[in-house]
């Protein structure tokens, strides 16, 4: 009997990886948890295992070859001496080291690898369909790059510039960052100034806290902003209030950072959004950047500033490319919106990666012919409420987007101080368009259903539009 | 603990072929410590709480393979009606209270539990799993502190698997012998080899009589390993092949279990017949996960709140 062995999916955003090294030869024996082969994912090298017990008669796919799409065969396995992928005779079974079963050979037979269905993908291909240039002068020339690097690379300019600043968290140091953001910084700085913790949110987050208080300048690593909810009260009780509980003699100039809002599949307790948490707490900086230049501009400006600061990245955004300007020193303006998108006829306003779904709604809406303006708040707290009322002014209409729930969020904010300073302005109610009001179910169906969608944008656009 | 075994293996080709998503952390390596604990549980009685890598300790406590796997595929047949996944699997109904993703969550959860049980005066213990990693967090040791000085039943088991993701006990614990943890509370610890089943079942027993004697907490550091990564994207580069080889082939502790047997008289064949039956009930419950209906999409909206408002 034999098994294909497809190229697995190894990551959850894998699509296709090299097969760096076949650890197997044809005519090997394998038996279940034997490793077949290395294979670069786009994060990692990953060891791919052997499920099933047989030999390995023919390898497909030679090691190095690059670009081996997810699914494809790479191998056969089979009993010794039987023709791969055909059904051995049924005495062959018994020399077979183990003899597959019928119902087991449906599962090789029917199931093709690729990669999880997930609604987060969705948003990850709005943001690939609208890219958001950086602001800055005409003819600044840019390198294309990730978000992951840009916040690297944030860090480390600043880490070179200013000895006060260090990096600390799970996994930063040797694992070089559980999302790879933290690449490199070891090798550069030494395990001074990239520290690895234990598994202690509580703790690490008072200690950058006492740190910075101390005069230091800490950025402080969450694997994911859900874990910072074990670190919550020194983020608002201990840094956030300090400066003003002192009389504005000791400061806490520290930055929290990590992975913010929904993942890919992760499940509720790993995928929530925090920006309308924090930005409700007077002392915080929080600011939410969705392109890679705005995320070094800002992350940098981050670490400069006398203020504790929460800097909500986003996993699916980390593997995301945009222009970054080639400039030694490019450091943004905290509390600056910026217009991703001129238009006339309505205004969008979102953060983080509900900017590439509002950008993706404002293509669609043009080819209907509504000329949509799209704003990236990119700080949450101070919010320029003048970029917005500015934009209102103009097209009397306002739509918010954003991947958290609608209730109590940035976007209720929004609506009210376009109620309260914008109301002479406005041609129809502000509408919001967020994520569904219950916890981030795991299953696919329900998951994609739970998620901030362009289409429903789309319609809230033309809602507010009378169209 | 085949069963276990054969069925990690499955979900994680599942994973790989798409059809299990976002987190999946494999138990394969670390049977022996569910198996054995799990084993001096009386369901209906005692109660049982751990951390998101919860799929093992389900199968040890006699649930049902078919509807675990289906959580994994998020299928309306899943446990948690595919709402929860890999690491949100719940049975109120076996005493299972799941399946958490917060790290050293479980441990204040677990003995809340077990507050109840003394509270109510049912006679039921409450096993509260954790790793090595999740031993440092703070709020493991405030519950420590409550446990003892309330006496609390709990058994809290700290599976060492010698890496917290990606960093070792010796880069992380200032005190390594996690059972030693309990010290300054007065909480007794016993160090178990974790991957002999027996063994565990022996400081199982002993730590179930010791908090059903009223004696209160008591911690038990079961010392295992774990052969696949953190999580199914995990590259493991922390350790090396060599390590992870010399563990499978020395330390197994299915093999471990299949020599004692071997002792006791059970031939080959016998072995080989449990392993066949258990590759059926694996390949059963990766056809029912594939093949069962996705959750309605009414299911979107539901189980938010207990009431209607």
């Amino acid at each position: 009997m034999g098994i294909e062995l497809k190229m697995p999916a190894l990551s959850p955003t894998m699509e296709e990886g090299t097969l760096a090294k076949w650890l197997v030869k044809e005519g090997d024996s394998v038996s279940s948890g034997d490793i077949l082969a290395e294979i670069e994912t786009d994060k990692a090298t990953m060891e791919f295992e052997a499920v099933d017990e047989g030999t390995i008669s023919k390898i497909l796919v030679p090691e190095g070859s690059d670009g081996v799409k997810v699914g494809t065969v790479i191998a056969l396995m089979g009993g010794e001496g039987s023709e791969a992928a055909t059904p051995a005779p049924a005495s062959a079974a018994e020399e077979a080291p183990k003899p597959e079963l019928p119902a087991e050979q449906k599962v090789e037979a029917t199931s093709t690898p690729h990669q999880f269905e997930s609604g987060a993908r969705d948003l990850v291909a709005d943001v690939q369909a609208t890219r958001d240039p950086p602001e800055v002068p005409e003819g600044t020339a840019v390198t294309p790059t990730t978000v992951r690097e840009a916040l690297r690379d944030a860090m480390a300019e600043e880490m070179r510039r200013d000895e006060r600043v260090f990096v600390m968290g799970e996994e930063v140091a040797q694992y070089q960052g559980a999302y790879k953001v933290t690449q490199g910084l070891l090798d550069e700085f030494g395990p001074k100034r990239v520290i690895d913790t234990p598994i202690t949110e509580y703790g690490f987050a008072g200690i950058g806290s006492g740190a910075a208080m101390g005069g230091l300048k800490p950025i402080i690593e969450f694997m994911t902003f859900n874990f910072a909810m074990q670190a919550i009260d020194h983020i608002i009780n201990s840094a956030a209030k300090t400066n003003y509980m002192s009389g504005g003699q000791m400061r806490c100039p520290i930055v929290f950072r990590g992975p913010n809002g929904a993942a890919a599949r992760v499940g509720a307790q790993h995928s929530q959004n925090y920006g309308p948490w924090y930005a409700s707490v007077p002392g915080l900086i929080v600011i939410a950047p969705y392109s890679a230049a705005d995320a070094k501009g800002l992350l940098k400006a981050a670490i400069r500033s006398d203020d504790p600061v929460v800097f909500l990245e986003n996993e699916l955004l980390y593997g995301q490319n945009f222009d970054v300007p080639q400039l030694d020193d490019y450091v943004l303006p905290i509390g600056k919106a910026h217009i991703a998108r001129p238009g006339k006829d309505v205004t969008l306003v979102s953060y983080s990666i509900g900017v590439g779904v509002a950008l993706e709604a404002a293509e669609k809406l043009s080819a209907e012919g509504i000329d949509a303006e799209v704003i990236d708040l990119r700080t949450l707290r101070p919010l320029d409420k003048q970029t917005v009322l500015t934009s209102l002014k103009k097209t009397n209409r306002l739509v918010v987007v954003e991947e958290g729930w609608p209730t109590c969020s940035i976007a209720s904010e929004i609506m009210a101080i376009c109620m309260e300073e914008g109301f002479d302005d406005l041609d129809a109610p502000v509408m919001r368009v967020t994520d569904v009001d219950v916890p981030l179910p795991y299953a696919a169906n329900l998951e994609k259903m739970a998620l901030v969608k362009a289409d429903d944008v789309v319609k809230a656009a033309k809602a507010v539009s009378y169209r | 603990m085949l069963l276990i075994r054969r069925f990690e293996e499955r979900a994680g080709q599942l994973y790989g072929l798409g059809l299990i998503g976002g987190f999946c952390h494999l138990y394969i390596g670390q049977e022996a410590v569910a198996v054995g604990l799990q084993s001096a549980m009386k369901v209906g009685r005692d109660s049982v709480i751990t951390g998101y890598r919860d799929h093992g300790h389900m199968l040890a406590y006699g649930i049902d393979p078919k509807v675990i796997m289906a959580e994994l595929t998020g299928r309306a047949a899943g446990i948690s009606k595919g709402k929860g996944g890999s690491m949100h699997m719940f049975s109120v109904e076996h005493g299972f209270y799941g399946g958490h993703g917060i790290v050293g969550a479980q441990v204040s959860l677990g003995t809340g539990l077990a507050f109840k049980h003394q509270y109510a005066g049912d006679g039921g213990t409450c096993l509260a799993y954790f790793g090595d990693g999740a031993a440092n967090q703070g709020q493991v040791y405030e519950s420590f502190n409550m446990a003892k000085l309330w006496d609390l039943p709990v058994i809290y088991a700290i599976e060492n698997n010698k890496y917290a993701m990606g960093t070792s006990v010796d880069r992380s614990a200032s005190e390594p012998d996690f059972y030693k943890r309990g010290e300054s509370f007065r909480i007794p610890g016993i160090q178990v080899d974790g991957m002999d089943v027996l063994a565990v079942r022996g400081a199982a027993e002993e730590a179930m009589a010791w908090t059903q004697a009223g004696k209160g907490p008591i911690i038990l550091e079961l010392l295992t390993y774990r052969y696949r990564g953190h999580s199914m994207s995990d590259p493991a580069k922390y350790r090396t092949r060599e390590e992870v080889q010399d563990f499978r082939e020395h330390r197994d502790p299915i093999d471990h279990a299949a020599r004692e047997l071997e002792k006791l008289g059970v031939g080959q064949d016998e072995l080989k017949a449990i392993d066949k039956q258990i590759k059926d009930i694996v390949v059963e419950a990766a056809k029912f996960a594939e093949e069962a209906p996705e959750p309605e999409a009414s299911e979107l909206y539901t189980d938010v709140l207990v009431e209607s408002y």
